[in-house]
Parts: C-alpha cells; structure tokens; sequence
C-alpha cells in the first residue's frame, strides 16, 4: 500500500482529496474506464476461446442493434433493451432518494417482488369481478403498499433504534422471495410451473403499444425519472433529505426531523419500487415468478451510485449496462466456447473499471520530490 | 425417530459447516470494518477452485492417488482462490477507497459467473462431474469412534475433517479476536479507524491482511459444500450463493462472535431442513408452507438485529464504523 508513513521520510506517493472534477475530466475518466475493461475483456475471452475480441465485440452491438433482419425487428429488439433498461432505470430511482439520504436501502430486490406480488394478486382474485379502470387502479395501489411496507420497515428501526439499514433491507430481500415462492406454489396447484396470468381475458395486461405490451412502462419510467429528478433538486422534502445525508447533526440544529425524514423518504422508496413491480408483472412478463425482479435489484444499486442521485444519468448508465448485458449474451449465444455466465464476468469486468474509475476523479495523485502527476 | 433426528441433525451439521465458515470469515472482516457483500460470490470461487484442485489431482494421480495431497491441493487452492477475489475487494474498497457495498455486490456477479463459466469449461457436454475419490477422502469419518460409540458415533463422529476444522476455527477466531493484542487493535479499527491510526496501528496493512484471510477462510466453505456436502459434485446450480447469503445474515445473528457461529450455524441448518424432516416425526406441513419455513432464519435474523439495537448494549452492536471507507486526511 502506498500512503503508509514510515517516519523522517516522505512517502513516495500522496493521495490527497481533489475539488469536483469538471464534465469532460468525468468524461474522459470514464471512457478509459471503459476501454481499459474492454480490453480485459478481450484479454479474457481470447485465453478462453482464441478467438478475434474484435470480431466477438462486433457481436456485442447486435444484441441491440440489429439491421440485418428489416425495421420491424430492428425496433423490437431495441424495445427489448429499452425495457430492460426501464426496469433497471426505475430501481435506481427509488434508491436515489434513499442513497442521497446515505440511508443504504439495498433490499430493492424484495421491494421489487412484494409489489408484483400485490399486483398478482389483484389480477388473480380481482381479474373477472373488476372493471379495467378500477382493476388497474388497485393493482397499482396494491403494489405501491405493498413496496412502501418492505421501505417502511427497516426505515422506522432504523429511525427509532438505530437497527442496521444495509443487513435490515438485505435480510428483507429473501423474505420476500420466501414468500412470492409461496405464493407461486399455492397458485400453480398441481402444474410444474405457474405460466401467465389470466391468459383468457387478458385482465390487468397493460394494452399493446408498438406491437409490445411493455411499451406503457417506458412512458412510465421516463416521467418517474423527472419527478424524483424535481423532487430531489427543488423541493423542499428533497433538501431536507440532502440535509439529512449530509449531516444529520446539522439536520436536527435547523429543526429537520429526521426521524420523519428517513421513513418518509423509505416509503417513497418502496413505493416506487412497488411500482416497478406492477410494471414488471402487469406489463413485461403478466406472470410472476421469485426472478421477476432478475437481480436488478442489486444492479440497480451500482447503477444509484455511480450515478450519484442524478437520475438523467441513471438513465445513461443503466442503458448502457443493459447494453452491455444484451451484448454479452448474444456473444454467448453466438459463440460455442462462451456462455451466459460468461456474460456476466464481461459485465462484472465493466463495472469494475467503473468503480475504480471513481478514484481517479475524487483524489489526485502526487508523487515524491514535487513532480506532480495528475491521474 | 431417532433414526429421523439423527439424520436431520447430520444434514444440519453439514448444512451449518458452510455457513460457518462463510460466517467466520465474514465475522472477521466485518471486525475490521469492512461490510464484504461479495462473500456469496468468494464462496463461489473457492468451492470451484478447492474443486478443481481435488479433481485434476485426482485424475493425473491415478493408481498412485494421495489422500493427503489431495485434501493439501484442494484445500490450499480453495483458500487462495478465495483470497485472490478478496485482494480485488480490498484494493477496491481500500487503496481506492470505493464504496464497499456497491463493490461487494459486484464480487459476487463476477465470482458466481466465473465460476460456473470455469464449472462449464471443465464439464464439457455434461451437466455433472465428480471427483469421486476426493470426496471419500474429504469424508472418511473418525475411524474408531464412529464404530465403537454408541448414538454419539453417529451423532458426531460421524463427519470429514472439514466439519471440526470448522469448529476449530471458530474457536481460533473467537481467541485471536479477544484475548490477543492483534484482534484488539483489529477491532479498534473496526469501531474507530481515526483513533486506531492515531494510535499508531497501520490500518491499512490490518485491513488487508484481515480481509484477505477472512475471504480464505470464507473459501473453504465452498470447498466444503462441494467436496463433501454434495459428495464431490460440480453442478452449475448449485446451492453455495444461497449459503452465502445465509452466512452474511449468520454473522449478524451472532453478533459478531465466531463462538455463537457453532450454534447459530446448526441453528439456522434446523430450520433450513425442517421441512424435510418434520413430516417424519408427525408434522405435516402444507406444500405451499416450505418456503415460509425456509425463510425462518432471515426473520429470526432480522429479530436479533432489532433486539440487539433495541437492548443498546454496546458489546453487542455491530463495529460501528461498518461500511465506512477510512481516509486518514478526511479527519
């Protein structure tokens, strides 16, 4: 390690704490990032498979972009990334109140499932009886209960006692999946698998736009990520939060209760969370399952971070990640030597270099003898 | 119903090892704190690598196969495999001081896919692999005492080394954390890094060194699952990420003692096999119930989290500066 002092002598390398870096600096910092994990990528798969990178990453785009096969199938299959990204997209706006709030929610994953699991069951128990206004009503209502309760919880003893918000919302994660597994077997009976969700009548489906059915969520995203963007910048409850994550000493001296603060601010957490759940369910995959929320839970939360509340942002990253996923699956499906989990190692890679990118614009380098060299 | 229990606890024994030293090595760096999300992942890494150990010495050895050199390969590759992921973490969260959840998460995509990608090279065409000699060495029970004591034979002799190497280092973990010097200057950093350094303790160099054995340790766990556990088989889906998850939320439940792992590790395999068992002995549980009763010990965690800071008894809180990075010009 390099700033390890010994004493009567200067160490030969200084880390010290830099102003915020200006766009391009951030820019550029995160270009390399990005081509430095490419070329570990190539690196990787080359040892593995012997083949051209070049080649394999040229596969990489056509997990989105595709022009081969006419327009139609060049529109649905950059639907597809978009939905996905619009799924990953609108966890990372529910954590961004919370993270901002330096309130580490990371039980997104179970927020996820207990508000598609709401919105499941309205659509199972209430599909035939409701009206399509009133049913879409109470499935989102459902749904945002349902992820305002899995927020609220681990918000109010973490207020009232202090409890530990990461292990809270961790452990909170498989209970959840605990218990939409349960749910799944009661509805499945004695089928192996629970399959869609009133197939017949279509009930609770959100209508088909562009030929899709997920079309609707896109719309939805987009106006979340301008909402909570006003919501944290402008309003008067988003600069409470900056407060309280901030300092909450300084929070209780200008009359900031920050007790009501952080369970406020969970519930709208959850909610939004609930949210994506009843998207999921109601307009990607009208079925629910313990993977409905696919591990985006997590991702989302890298997404959140490197994003550093700003959800425009989010919405660059989590494109490009989803991207990337996309990509390194169509190489896996491509190519005989490479599979799916070798997707996620190249996606593993990526967010690596990311993070570690992060060093690089926060502190500057300097070394021994007054040459300065900035990083 | 001896013969039900028996076999429930035995299941729950081997169940619990994993956990065990998933949660040792957690516990440890967790001490020095560190918050390391990527254990499930790390425990990935080492059963594979512990695996792949086993197995290749196994088929090269032929007739002349070792018993000892195979469990020295396999065990030495599983711990520093696993301690190779836990440097990544560490130069991440330390020397770059990035933030540790996000970093941890990202252990674990890349520790779960590389393994199974690896699993599947090794696998070829076919969904399983064993390294059937492996796992009779990793397995042969305590010669005598399994024969010749009767009930306890079974009860608890009846188990590979790895199982009271397990308890063997919980108990070393619990001495060296605190009654040695080194753990008391391991768990000042974890409480209060700034007081630590001002005392004249090299935090990083503890860090590092604490973390990069905790994940070691961790390693072993999934050495263990597949070497024995799940008698000497690679699957891609396997149960080790679940285990790990199960050994992060452990830690919690033991507030932070190695020591309360040995119990709360055979806690948490109860409840995990009860399903299983309780249908035997009278219980019936309804099919849709099984995963309620699977989530028992992630509730009866969060209880003991919430009790604990309900109770407010220092001793018992976790190192409270868990999850903060530590920059010394930051003070």
């Amino acid at each position: 390690m390099s700033n390890s002092t010994r004493i009567g002598r200067e160490p030969l390398i200084r880390i010290s704490k830099k102003d915020v870096a200006p766009w391009w600096q951030k820019a550029v910092v995160r270009v390399v990032a990005l081509i430095a994990a490419l070329v570990i990528d190539a690196i990787f798969i080359y040892l593995f498979t012997k083949m051209n990178p070049l080649d394999v990453f040229s596969t990489m785009f056509k997990g989105t972009f595709v022009f081969d096969y006419g327009t139609t199938f060049f529109i649905n299959k950059l639907l597809r990334t978009l939905r996905d990204m619009a799924t990953l997209l609108c966890i990372a706006i529910a954590l961004a109140p919370a993270f901002k709030m330096k309130f580490w929610n990371i039980g997104a994953e179970g927020q996820v499932l207990m508000g598609g699991l709401a919105t499941a069951c309205v659509m199972q128990y209430f599909g035939d009886s409701l009206h399509t206004p009133a049913l879409f009503m109470l499935m989102l209502t459902a749904s945002i209960v349902a992820g305002a309760v899995w927020g609220f919880l681990p918000a109010f003893f973490n207020a009232k006692w202090k409890t530990n918000e990461t292990l809270f919302t961790l452990m909170m994660n498989y209970i959840a999946i605990d218990a939409v597994a349960c749910m799944t077997n009661i509805w499945r009976g004695d089928k192996s698998a629970m399959g869609t969700i009133n197939q017949a009548t279509q009930a609770g489906w959100f209508p088909n736009i562009f030929n899709q059915r997920f079309t609707l969520n896109l719309f939805i995203v987009a106006a979340l990520m301008i909402i909570v963007f006003v919501y944290l910048r402008y309003s008067k409850q988003g600069y409470e939060i900056s407060v309280v994550g901030e300092s909450e000493n300084t929070a209780k001296y200008a009359g900031i209760n920050v007790k009501k603060v952080v369970i406020r601010t969970m519930i709208i957490s959850g909610a939004i969370c609930g949210i994506c759940g009843f998207m999921t369910v109601a307009g990607k995959d009208q079925a629910i399952s313990t993977a409905t929320a696919g591990g985006y839970g997590f991702t989302a939360i890298i997404v959140a971070w490197m994003a550093k509340f700003n959800t425009f942002y989010m919405a660059i990253i989590s494109f490009l990640i989803v991207f990337l996923e996309h990509g390194a699956s169509e190489i896996a499906n491509t190519y005989g030597g490479l599979n799916d989990y070798a997707a996620s190692v190249i996606t593993a890679v990526i967010l690596f270099c990311l993070i570690g990118s992060e060093f690089f614009l926060n502190y500057s380098i300097k070394l021994r003898k007054g040459s300065k060299k900035e990083a | 119903m001896f013969s039900t229990i028996a076999a429930w606890f035995s299941r729950t024994v081997m169940f619990g090892t994993v956990m065990m030293y998933g949660c040792v090595g957690e516990t440890i760096t967790e001490r020095s704190g560190n918050l390391n999300l990527g254990i499930p992942g790390i425990m990935c890494i080492g059963g594979f690598a512990g695996f792949a150990g086993g197995y290749f010495y196994e088929r090269a050895a032929g007739d002349s196969y070792n018993g000892l050199i195979c469990v020295l390969l396999a065990v030495v590759s599983s711990f520093i495999a696993a301690m190779l992921v836990g440097l990544i973490y560490c130069f991440f969260t330390i020397t770059l001081r990035a933030n540790q959840n996000v970093t941890g998460l990202t252990i674990t995509i890349f520790g779960v896919g590389l393994s199974k990608f690896l699993g599947t090279l090794v696998m070829g065409e076919q969904t399983t692999i064993v390294a059937s000699r492996a796992h009779d060495t990793f397995s042969t029970r305590i010669p005598w005492l399994y024969e010749n004591v009767p009930y306890l034979g079974e009860l608890v002799f009846s188990y590979g080394f790895l199982v009271y190497l397990a308890i063997f280092v919980c108990v070393g973990a619990s001495l060296f954390l605190f009654r040695t010097k080194t753990g008391l200057n391991l768990r000042a950093i974890g409480e209060n890094p700034a007081t630590a350094d001002a005392a004249g303790i090299n935090i990083t160099r503890y860090k590092y060194l604490s973390i990069c054995i905790g994940t070691g340790i961790s390693g072993l766990g999934g050495l263990y699952y597949v070497l024995d556990y799940n008698r000497g088989m690679w699957v891609t889906e396997n149960g080790i990420e679940a285990l790990g998850w199960l050994a992060v939320a452990l830690v919690i439940f033991t507030t932070w003692r190695p020591m309360n792992a040995i119990w709360g590790a055979i806690l948490f395999g109860f409840l995990s096999w009860a399903y299983q068992f309780l249908p035997n002995l009278g219980v019936t549980i309804p099919n849709y119930a099984i995963n309620l009763v699977q989530a028992l010990p992630y509730v009866v965690t969060i209880f003991v989290l919430v009790i604990v800071s309900l109770r407010k008894k220092r001793e018992n809180q976790a190192p409270q500066s868990l999850g903060l990075p530590y920059f010394r010009e930051e003070r």
